[in-house]
């Protein structure tokens, strides 16, 4: 397996130099797709930059209200933040429906992100949830929503020398839940043929006032879809309401062919899969009201 | 192209070795240390043949740089029996037949190994979860669960004082 250099460093400016400084450098997170891909022959960087070595990059923390997620820390550890995890549930079961055990011990959601898979499971469930990411580079900081970084399968947004230190996640409002899922043909380690991400808060009588809808695997890149949150926004989640959600992310997707799914089975499926998000979204929105 | 001088523990002892920069954890292991139990099924994380446990976590050694390894401590499948005797996941798939051709089988005893040292008594479900990224083309599985469920009853009696 080809790569000329491997490089740990211990800060965040030491990375973006190494980055910046090596014509193809690739920065390393758990490596569950990028050592793959150096495999197949698919990616061959000069140099590898390993991030988990930057204490900045690991490990779950306050951030006011909210979360900041270092973009070195593994899926497994998600799980193991009670705080994080009752917050936001949809993000934490995304992020650990990603392979085995084995496979979540060094998965990252960053990496998830930046690999920029149509199919990635943890991304549909950030942009539902309104994660931003900090991005570090060669000219400085800047943070930027989890949905602007995906531009087509394979490629992000990012420019040379920049790499993601820490997605962040606001603080879950009173009446707010969130859920995401997918669906596969088996039930462990498979790609998702569809999936659907939802974030919505009740008032207290059960009217939703704010929704985020996302769906995965049906378009070049995760989608916030704009209707499908406007179509659920001062109902009650009724039928009707649900029904026109469903035939808005429909609307939406731009999926293809392949042996994992039909179009016509994708565009039909997402409908059912946004739907059940949503009403787990709303179960969770109830209890936390 | 340099090569990387790695220091690390394996199976209690320091260990040292030079790796190329793309080289695997389990390239390493198999090739510089002569670890040969653990075993290359897939070599893209799909087969968990290759599972070490690595600072207390359980990972796929195919997916690891070797670079990666330098100051952690590493557990492999050499290190499950204590000199010539079995741990009690080893005997009770011996005993199950929970194995045929062997090939996926060090990965399984790893992996194994590690969800009863963190859940001494896990549910018929959550060993077939937790074992889900091991892969057996030959035994169908329900005789390797069978196993894990003796493993944990007999490793459960052994930490009852009597
Ligand atoms: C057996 C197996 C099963 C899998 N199952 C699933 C699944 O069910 N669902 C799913 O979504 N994925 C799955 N994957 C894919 C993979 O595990 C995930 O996408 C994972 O989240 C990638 O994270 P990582 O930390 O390992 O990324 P890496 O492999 O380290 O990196 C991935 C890419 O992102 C870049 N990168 C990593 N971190 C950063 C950063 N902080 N800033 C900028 N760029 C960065 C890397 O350069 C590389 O291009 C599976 C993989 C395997 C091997
Ligand atoms: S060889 Fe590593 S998972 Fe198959
Ligand atoms: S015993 Fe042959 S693959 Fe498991």
């Amino acid at each position: 397996m080809p790569s000329q250099a491997y490089h740990a460093p211990a800060t965040v400016d030491e990375a973006v130099a190494l980055l910046s400084g090596e014509p193809d450098a690739r920065p390393l997170a758990g490596g569950t797709d990028l050592i793959v891909q150096m495999k197949s022959g698919r990616n061959a960087p000069d140099a590898i930059v390993d991030l988990k070595h930057i204490a900045a990059l690991s490990g779950v923390h306050r951030n006011g209200d909210g979360f900041a997620i270092g973009a070195a820390t593994a899926c497994t550890a998600l799980k193991n933040d009670a705080a994080l995890a009752a917050a936001w549930p949809g993000v934490v079961e995304a992020a650990n429906l990603i392979g085995s055990v084995q496979v979540r011990n060094r998965a990252t959601m960053g990496g998830n992100l930046c690999n920029a898979s149509p199919a990635a499971d943890a991304v549909p469930a950030l942009v539902a949830a309104g994660a931003t990411c900090l991005i570090a580079g060669p000219a400085g900081e800047r943070e930027v929503p989890v949905e602007q970084i995906p531009i087509g399968p394979g490629h992000t947004s990012l420019a040379p020398g920049e790499f993601v230190v820490e997605i962040r996640l606001p603080g879950q409002v009173a009446g707010g839940g969130d859920a995401y899922l997918r669906s596969i043909p088996r039930t462990e380690m498979d790609i998702a043929v569809v999936g659907a991400g939802v974030n919505l808060v009740l008032d207290g009588s059960g009217t939703c006032t704010a929704a985020r809808v996302s769906i995965g695997a049906v378009a070049p890149t995760v989608l916030l879809v704009e209707d499908a949150a406007a179509a659920l926004i001062g109902s009650k989640l009724d039928d009707a309401a649900l029904d026109a959600m469903g035939k808005a992310v429909s609307a939406a997707c731009n999926p293809i062919d392949d042996k994992r799914g039909t179009k016509k089975y994708r565009i039909a499926m997402v409908a059912v899969l946004a739907r059940r998000t949503a009403l787990i979204a709303r179960e969770r929105a109830g209890a936390a009201s | 192209m340099s090569k990387i001088h790695v220091t690390t523990t394996i199976n209690g002892d320091e260990s040292e070795f030079l790796c190329t920069p793309g080289e695997t954890l389990l390239d390493a292991l198999r090739n510089r240390l002569g670890l040969t139990g653990s075993k290359e099924g897939c070599g893209s994380g799909d087969c968990g043949a290759c599972t070490v446990v690595m600072d207390g976590q359980m990972v796929c050694s195919c997916l690891v740089l070797a670079a990666e390894a330098q100051g952690t401590t590493i557990d492999t499948v050499e290190g499950v029996a204590e000199g010539s005797e079995l741990h009690p996941v080893q005997q009770k798939f011996l005993e199950r037949g929970a194995l045929q051709c062997g090939f996926c089988t060090p990965g399984f005893i790893v992996a194994s190994k590690a969800l009863l040292d963190h859940n001494p008594d896990p549910s018929e479900t959550e060993i077939r979860y937790w074992l889900a990224g091991n892969l057996c083309r030959c035994t169908g599985y329900d005789k390797i669960v069978r196993a894990v469920q003796d493993a944990a009853a007999e490793l459960r009696q052994e930490r009852t004082p009597a």
